[in-house]
């Protein structure tokens, strides 16, 4: 079996608000394998960001362990996690407001090579970021446009290249494509895909797009206000979800087949606020299995299956 | 001709926006028609035209920059594009709603939901402004928010029970013809799927037309009866659902569907239309398409290519078709 190239054991992060305490990442472990993807699902509020932005230490974690190569990125000091993040990068949703609209595309690409001192050179560097362009599918005639120059596959082609300038091992990709149109989110995924053949990249990819997910992760995690409530391989998921958030949100799915009429489980109610929230299954309130038990504990992940996990007191099916 | 059975008929509408950086054409001479209580599904993406073919029916079209340049627009056999402001006040949000993509902006922040309800009843029906209230009330209900929540302001409420207030305005006057604009988009997939489920019941009680605004052909197949495909302003392809997903026609819509990840098959491969968008600034004389077409021909560059009627329902605009043998094979999913 590869190795783990990251591991989160435990990670929380709380969120001090007027209201109260805002549970973002309430306890969260996985482990992602080298050269693999993690899809990371859930609706809009369940922490899926967070997580992702508190592995790379955008966000400080307030506990938890995050092991990356076998060493806790949470114990280093600042100049370690400068060196460290040459190894982790993050492709950001919205192609609009994550490049600097004053910067040209060469400085956007070259910025990291800079801080991190890889190429001195300035002639070298260009050709470097010639050569990451070509890469992602960028004309060479745009190497001194402006990121409000060019359309939302362009820019989010951009911040994949500057992902890329320091040769990562890890990207944290938080919705790369759902700002996208769908012609142009199948050219990104696909360049995504090649890439991580090409580079041995392992990724975390967030989305709460359940048909994306499944075509490009190897592993998919399911989170609901801010646990993961079930876990597995992407095809076991899709084809026997346990836990009844995943069965729903499966059954949600809008397909665009007219022989697959299906017949969708409408959950009742919404999201309830991860502030200040009572020890009772997280899911309860909309679930429809609810029973005194749920409510009685916070149900943890366990292994129902071999590498199948789900935090569920009666799971489907089983 | 009038066809009484028509709600909406739409014949050559071109709107251009004309702006100092040169016209923009957005809509360059859509037919659409639309039987009473069917639904159709408008699709394409960004920069299409679907919006704006949407706000032409309205009137709404920004003016200046956008100006409609020619066209028919009849409600129900009669011509928007005839009317008065006057008579278009009456028109809108009695005889045709629209339900716009963020639900967040769409409602007034200083009015109470319940007054925003009412608004409109009071506007187009000879009411009390208390019996109007008990209207609103009762179309809260109907969209499934308890009916003393009608005092609540939009920040009380969540992005899927907005988009819920937003229904209830749109349908308070029992409108012939709704347009919704994507408007699901902007919600997670669980909440979607109440408010498309919401829709279709309400149409079917309301007995209301539709035209559903959306990128994502998986809410088509939910929730609409026919479909027309956009590109750069054009309708390239239309009919029934049948006719567009299972015979699809269109290059174009060939590689809307191949674009689509197979919930089925994690492993086939995305097939991307390559290139991006045309400019519709500077639009090629031929067809839009072509620059991005697998199947492009000489022909294709030099002239736009005329509608061609495959059965009574189903339309495609494709010179290929000029070749009797021409066919597409689109991808088992």
């Amino acid at each position: 079996m590869a190795k783990n190239l990251v591991e989160v054991k435990n990670l929380k992060k709380y969120f001090n608000t007027s209201r109260g305490m805002l549970h973002a990442v309430d306890g969260v472990s996985f482990a992602i394998e080298e050269g693999k993807t993690l899809g990371v699902v859930g609706e809009s509020g369940c922490g899926k960001s967070t997580t992702g932005r508190t592995i790379l230490r955008l966000i400080e974690p307030s506990s938890g362990e995050v092991y990356f190569n076998g060493r806790n990125v949470l114990k280093y000091n600042e100049s370690e996690l400068r060196k460290a993040r040459k190894d982790m990068q993050i492709i950001f949703q919205d192609p609009f407001s994550s490049l600097d609209p004053r910067k040209t595309v060469n400085q956007i690409i070259s910025e990291p090579i800079i801080i991190h001192n890889l190429i001195p050179n300035k002639k070298d560097r260009e050709n470097r970021v010639l050569e990451l362009m070509e890469t992602v599918g960028l004309a060479e005639r745009l190497i001194n446009t402006y990121p409000h120059e060019l359309d939302g596959g362009r820019r989010q082609r951009i911040g994949i290249a500057r992902a890329l300038a320091v040769n990562p091992k890890f990207i944290v990709c938080d919705e790369p494509v759902s700002a996208l149109d769908v012609s142009i989110q199948a050219q990104i995924l696909n360049l995504l895909k090649e890439l991580q053949e090409k580079l041995s990249l392992t990724y975390m990819f967030i989305t709460h797009d359940l048909s994306v997910v499944n075509h490009f992760s190897d592993h998919i995690a399911v989170m609901y206000l801010g646990k993961l409530v079930e876990k597995a391989p992407a095809e076991e998921l899709f084809a026997h979800p346990l836990h009844p958030y995943t069965v729903a949100l499966l059954s949600a799915i809008p397909v665009p087949d007219l022989s697959e009429r299906k017949k969708r489980i409408i959950l009742k109610g919404e999201v309830t606020s991860p502030i200040n929230m009572p020890e009772e299954c997280r899911f309860a309130k909309r679930c429809l299995y609810t029973c005194d038990a749920c409510k009685d504990h916070t149900p943890e992940l366990r292994e129902v299956y071999p590498n199948h996990f789900v935090a569920c007191e009666f799971p489907l099916g089983v | 001709m009038k066809d009484k059975n028509l709600i909406l008929n739409i014949e050559n509408l071109v709107v251009h926006y004309e702006t100092e950086n040169g016209t923009v054409k957005a809509v360059n001479g859509i037919d659409l028609k639309l039987e009473k209580k069917r639904a159709i599904g408008l699709v394409g993406e960004t920069g299409a035209g679907k919006t704006t073919s949407a706000l032409a029916i309205l009137r709404l079209v920004p003016d200046p920059p956008g100006v409609i340049k020619s066209g028919i627009i009849e409600l129900d056999g009669e011509n928007i594009l005839e009317k008065n402001i006057k008579e278009l006040e009456k028109i809108r949000g009695k005889d045709i709603s629209m339900i716009f993509q963020d639900p967040m902006t769409a409602l007034n922040p200083v009015f109470t939901v319940g007054e925003q309800i009412a608004e409109s009843i009071i506007l187009h029906e000879n009411v009390s402004s208390s019996e109007a209230n008990e209207s609103a009330k009762e179309m809260l209900e109907m969209v499934g928010i308890p009916g003393h929540r009608a005092n609540d302001y939009p920040h009380q409420f969540s992005g899927g029970m907005k988009q819920r207030v937003v229904i209830a305005i749109a349908l308070a006057c029992h409108t012939k013809l709704l347009i919704a604009d994507e408007p699901t988009s902007a919600l997670d997939v669980t909440i979607q799927a109440q408010v498309l489920e919401l829709m279709n019941n309400l149409k079917e009680k309301y007995q209301t037309s539709l035209i559903m605004i959306t990128h994502d052909l998986g809410i088509v197949a939910e929730v609409c009866d026919e479909v027309a495909v956009m590109y750069a302003g054009r309708i390239v392809e239309k009919g029934t659902l049948k006719d567009v997903f299972n015979m699809t026609k269109h290059p174009y819509t060939e590689g809307l569907f191949n674009s689509l990840p197979n919930v089925n098959d994690r492993k086939a491969k995305l097939l991307p239309i390559p290139g991006s968008m045309p400019d519709p600034t500077n639009l090629s004389i031929g067809c839009s398409f072509s620059p991005r077409c697998p199947y492009v021909t000489d022909k294709c560059h030099e002239q736009k290519p005329d509608p061609i009627w495959i059965s009574d329902t189903h339309m495609v605009e494709c010179s290929a078709y000029d070749d009797p043998a021409f066919h597409i094979v689109r991808r088992e999913r």
